[in-house]
């Protein structure tokens, strides 16, 4: 379990995120939403540990800010918004290196399943600067997912916590790695997740958590959160909502205030 | 149909790599052993190593002219090279090198300093650290430089490489004019010291002078193998190597202690010898790629290899004189620095 209790975090004299409190449980994919400058990053900062922040960060009952880096690295991994690689690391090294800092360092094994996880089967020779942009997203998602190969862990279950892991990913791609973190939470992991296409969020996420202007305004299903008032005062602009019976509630932008 | 691939990047297999450099470096020192002006060849040196048959003037040439030399340049050019891969994993960038970002410039203050001020302390400490303070001094300097160079061209993201740049001209422009105050004020014998020590080269190699400085450097050596995991996961920035289990500060720390140690003790047994930091570990990561892991060991095997080719060099081209080694690394490694930095400008960044 991921528990924030009151979590605030002040950036200069900017209060950017105003006593949040959420709860992530394992086997649940949650997905944090909201309009750019809304929090959301800082929000996942501040579950990593990563920002100064009062209030309380648990996961799975270990307080973040007290525990080491190490014991840490074998119960979550991280995906940031962009990664530069400094040197000429392959694709194939980095892989290897996101699975040795969890608990698969024997498991070699678990390079070629990331890979063919995330379709970049047969590039790891490939220097990783040479890649494009969306296929680096997805090579640092691989090494992500290396590091926590095994959903649960005999210490508890294993996070993936990702920072807009879709951004730059083409239609198919997109769907490919939601069903990642669809089927990863299904197995008894807990994947955390900054979207902004609340429509891929609303098909695959199990609740969604909407910030504005580092609040907290609502969490829930998707069904409880895709409210048409909420969402046209966030974005500033008309929204047309529909549902489909399938994949739930869905929108579409139109004219802008 | 005109197929597209990326550009795969080439490994050497590791081992073969290993041995190949160590049979360098064993040829570098038979080499080095076997010339000079003495007119000494392999035969006395197969004579020698029987231990019997040579003339105390013959022994003392191979036991205490070309052997400390030998070891020396092996040790000046490991703890070189091995400064180069630990400051570029820390910067994460590969033109990080002692000379070029204003470290070594800050080992040679400290230096100064010490020569030409050493006399001003305490007589324990004097007698607490004897001749090991010039290298402590020029390890502080170092160090000092380092921690200022970091603040400066280092977010925790990632390294701006002009800004580091710009920081070490500013920084060994600084240094060089406090380091010509104390020249100004230094009395003759002190001159006499700095005129020697700055002429950056292995000659006058002693037994003597290798102890002083070879625990720091010894120290680096032991040390750096144990960071190549953490900066491995540094090169894809401070966030993601923490999460990754790595105590960052930790690794920084003991990052800027152990490459400002190997530079200042390298810098106070020898001068300012430029570029070995630059070029060893840029030739290792195009051979075997930017693992530290191999690549630690490597840089010293390489390093130590071609400081003591490069002095082998030095002092047979112009023979019976000797050109200054300094020189030598830099007619070498400028030009290979100006063509990574076209490489980077071909990269577009």
């Amino acid at each position: 379990m991921l528990e924030l209790v009151d979590v605030s975090v002040q950036l200069g004299r900017r209060r950017v995120l105003h006593d949040v409190s959420l709860t992530a449980r394992a086997g649940e994919f949650l997905a944090i939403c909201g309009a750019n400058g809304a929090g959301k990053s800082t929000l996942l900062k501040a579950a990593l540990g990563e920002l100064p922040a009062t209030g309380s960060v648990r996961l799975n009952g270990l307080a973040v800010a007290q525990t080491r880096p190490a014991t840490l690295a074998h119960l979550r991994a991280v995906l940031p918004q962009d990664s530069e690689v400094a040197f000429g690391f392959t694709l194939g090294e980095i892989i290897a290196m996101g699975r040795e800092a969890g608990d698969f360092a024997t498991r070699p094994d678990v390079d070629d399943l990331t890979l063919a996880a995330v379709g970049l089967q047969g590039r790891e020779a490939d220097d990783i600067r040479n890649l494009s942009g969306g296929e680096r997203q997805r090579g640092h998602l691989a090494r992500a997912l290396a590091q926590v190969w095994e959903p649960v862990s005999p210490q508890g279950p294993r996070w993936l916590m990702l920072d807009e892991p879709v951004a730059s990913l083409d239609l198919g791609h997109q769907l490919q790695v939601m069903r990642l973190a669809r089927s990863y939470a299904d197995a008894g992991g807990g994947v955390v997740a900054i979207m902004h296409d609340l429509n891929l969020s609303a098909m695959f996420a199990d609740r969604m958590a909407f910030l504005v202007s580092g609040k907290l305004e609502a969490i829930g299903s998707p069904g409880d959160v895709m409210q048409q008032a909420l969402l046209e005062e966030a974005y500033g602009c008309r929204i047309a909502l529909n549902h489909a019976p399938s994949t739930g509630p869905w929108l579409l932008p139109q004219a802008c205030q | 149909m005109v197929t597209l691939s990326t550009p795969m990047a080439r490994r050497l297999p590791g081992p073969t790599l290993t041995l190949a450099l160590a049979a360098l470096l064993l040829v570098a020192s038979v080499l080095s052993l076997t010339t000079g002006a003495a007119g000494l060849g392999a035969g006395d040196l197969l004579t020698a190593l029987w231990g019997e048959g040579l003339s105390l003037r013959d022994q003392v040439v191979f036991f205490d002219i070309r052997l400390p030399r030998l070891a020396l340049g092996m040790a000046v050019g490991a703890s070189l090279a091995v400064s180069g891969v630990l400051l570029q994993g820390l910067f994460r960038n590969p033109l990080a090198d002692p000379g070029i970002v204003g470290v070594s410039a800050g080992a040679g203050l400290g230096a100064v300093l010490a020569i030409v001020l050493g006399g001003l302390l305490p007589g324990a400490l004097i007698a607490l650290v004897g001749p090991a303070l010039v290298p402590l001094a020029a390890g502080l300097g170092g160090w000092l430089t380092t921690l200022i160079l970091y603040r400066v061209a280092t977010t925790s993201q990632r390294t701006d490489v002009a800004l580091m740049l710009l920081a070490g001209i500013a920084l060994a422009a600084l240094t060089g004019a406090a380091t010509g105050v104390l020249t100004y004020l230094a009395d003759d014998r002190q001159l006499r010291d700095l005129t020697f020590w700055g002429m950056g080269s292995l000659a006058g190699a002693t037994w003597v002078k290798l102890a002083t400085a070879l625990p720091l450097m010894v120290l680096t050596l032991l040390v750096a193998p144990r960071l190549a995991h953490g900066l491995n996961a540094l090169a894809l920035g401070e966030a993601q190597a923490a999460h990754m289990g790595v105590d960052v500060q930790v690794l920084k720390r003991v990052t800027i202690l152990a490459a400002a140690a190997a530079t200042g003790a390298a810098v106070a047994v020898s001068g300012g010898i430029g570029f070995i930091g630059l070029v060893v570990p840029h030739l290792l990561r195009q051979a075997q790629g930017p693992d530290h892991r191999p690549l630690i060991p490597h840089a010293a095997l390489l390093g130590a290899a071609l400081l003591v080719l490069a002095d082998l060099i030095a002092r047979s081209i112009v023979a019976p004189a000797e050109l200054p080694i300094g020189i030598l690394t830099a007619l070498i490694g400028a030009p290979v620095f100006l063509w990574m930095l076209l490489q980077r400008s071909g990269r577009g960044r």
